[in-house]
């Protein structure tokens, strides 16, 4: 899109009016950032908040996830391969690039593909990959598993911590705890989902949704769609990513994901104990499970004193109003994972300066 | 974390493909797509081809705020989605 392009969609966005407060949830790490990134938060009207949801995978795995990975990084002879946003994120005790430091090996990988590879490269270790994200990734860590079955690669393994993501929106606004007027949901997430999985937060709860893209006129686009629809009061669900998200999504990709993996109850950082909201191996591919491979026992999980990321990932507080922000937990010293991640809504208030 | 990259498609080898962006080439895993095809622009995650780019989306993108503004009988540089 051209630059006045941009600026009349910017010039519709600044001029609205709206009549109450409104206020609206992102359900995506990347939206987190981006919003602040492109200055597109800087032009809401008054009286619209931008609520940052349960939208990062990092934020939302639990101290329990980590204490166990770096259990299973003790075990003689493995290797722990990892997206990099999980190296610094601090566990009950430690985080994995402390550990590293202490002698961890550590395998930073693009592609859970390049896990597999190291795996091959490597026979005479065992690599375990930490197996994290939304629908977006969890296919492609499916599609892994499949390889290494088909490969016969033997010292491979995944420690699932995969989460599905309307579960987690269906938690919050069955807790009742936020007042939430409509969702931007997840562009990449919804390429593989399609749009059905999120019509029961329009349908059953009144909440209109709009699918949005990541590039400034994306997210304009959907927030000034969004507000639209809640005037109108239309509670539907709304494709305003259409160049990478199909109503129906990925079949091909959900079909690869749910080959290998099933849906599970799952424990988020701040939401707890969510039915159907995670991915486990189905018993076809047990061998996959480093769970199951390295029967460790982690020592019990602790929360960081002060630390308020489970209000935030339930959209009760903004990173500014935690006492450690910008204080105890920067990026360079967190004490919380919204603050490690990149795409946490405490990192990116930091960098951006919370506008 | 779900960050995706947009890249376009080089040459397709069994299941996977070579992608470019920028001048940066690397291959790709099309299991999830596989009717990719040369010159196709696709989104790349954690190595894998997840969607195709529809060359159709930009219009739609602009009917879209066609409608948007239609709809509000506005000149495209104003908006009143709170029906004062």
């Amino acid at each position: 899109m051209d630059d006045d392009g941009i600026k009349s969609q910017a010039g519709a966005l600044r001029s609205l009016r709206l009549e109450r407060e409104l206020r609206i949830m992102e359900v995506c790490g990347t939206h987190t950032t981006e919003f602040f990134r492109t200055g597109v938060r800087g032009l809401f009207p008054e009286k619209l908040s931008l609520i940052d949801g349960p939208g990062c995978p990092v934020c939302v795995t639990p101290n329990d996830y980590l204490d166990r990975a770096i259990e299973i990084s003790h075990v003689h002879g493995v290797i722990v391969a990892t997206f990099g946003d999980m190296v610094k994120v601090p566990s009950s005790y430690s985080s994995l690039g402390r550990e590293r430091a202490g002698g961890l090996s550590l395998e930073v990988v693009y592609s859970p593909l390049d896990a597999l590879e190291l795996a091959a490269a490597r026979p005479e270790n065992q690599v375990v990959f930490l197996s994290v994200g939304f629908e977006t990734t969890a296919p492609t860590e499916a599609a892994t598993v499949l390889a290494a079955a088909e490969r016969g690669i033997k010292n491979f393994s995944i420690l699932c911590g995969n989460k599905l993501t309307p579960p987690a929106v269906k938690a919050l606004l069955d807790s009742g705890e936020t007042a939430i007027d409509g969702f931007i949901l997840p562009g990449h997430v919804s390429a593989i989902t399609g749009l059905d999985p999120w019509r029961f937060a329009a349908e059953d709860y009144g909440k209109p949704c709009v699918v949005a893209g990541f590039e400034a006129g994306d997210l304009i686009l959907g927030v000034v769609t969004l507000l639209r629809m809640i005037d109108e009061g239309r509670n539907a669900v709304k494709n305003a990513y259409r160049r990478a998200v199909r109503d129906d999504g990925n079949v091909r990709a959900r079909e690869i994901m749910y080959r290998v993996f099933e849906a599970c109850e799952a424990n988020w950082r701040g939401l707890g104990i969510i039915p159907g909201s995670g991915l486990a191996l189905r018993e076809e591919y047990f061998e996959f499970d480093a769970e199951k491979r390295f029967p460790v026992t982690p020592p019990p999980a602790r929360e960081h004193a002060g630390c308020r990321c489970g209000e935030l990932l339930r959209g009760l507080i903004a990173p500014t109003d935690c006492g450690l922000f910008g204080k105890a937990c920067t990026p360079e010293n967190a004490v919380g994972p919204c603050m490690v991640s990149s795409e946490g809504p405490c990192s990116a208030y930091y960098l951006y300066g919370g506008l | 974390m779900c960050l995706a990259v947009p890249m376009t498609i080089k040459r397709v080898e069994g299941n996977r493909a070579l992608a470019e962006a920028y001048g940066v080439e690397r291959f790709v895993n099309i299991v999830m797509m596989p009717e990719v095809s040369v010159g196709d622009r696709v989104i790349i995650h954690a190595g894998f081809v997840i969607e195709r780019l529809d060359p159709e989306s930009a219009r739609e993108m602009e009917a879209a705020w066609d409608e948007y503004h239609r709809a509000l009988g506005d000149d495209g540089t104003t908006g009143r989605p709170d029906g004062e």
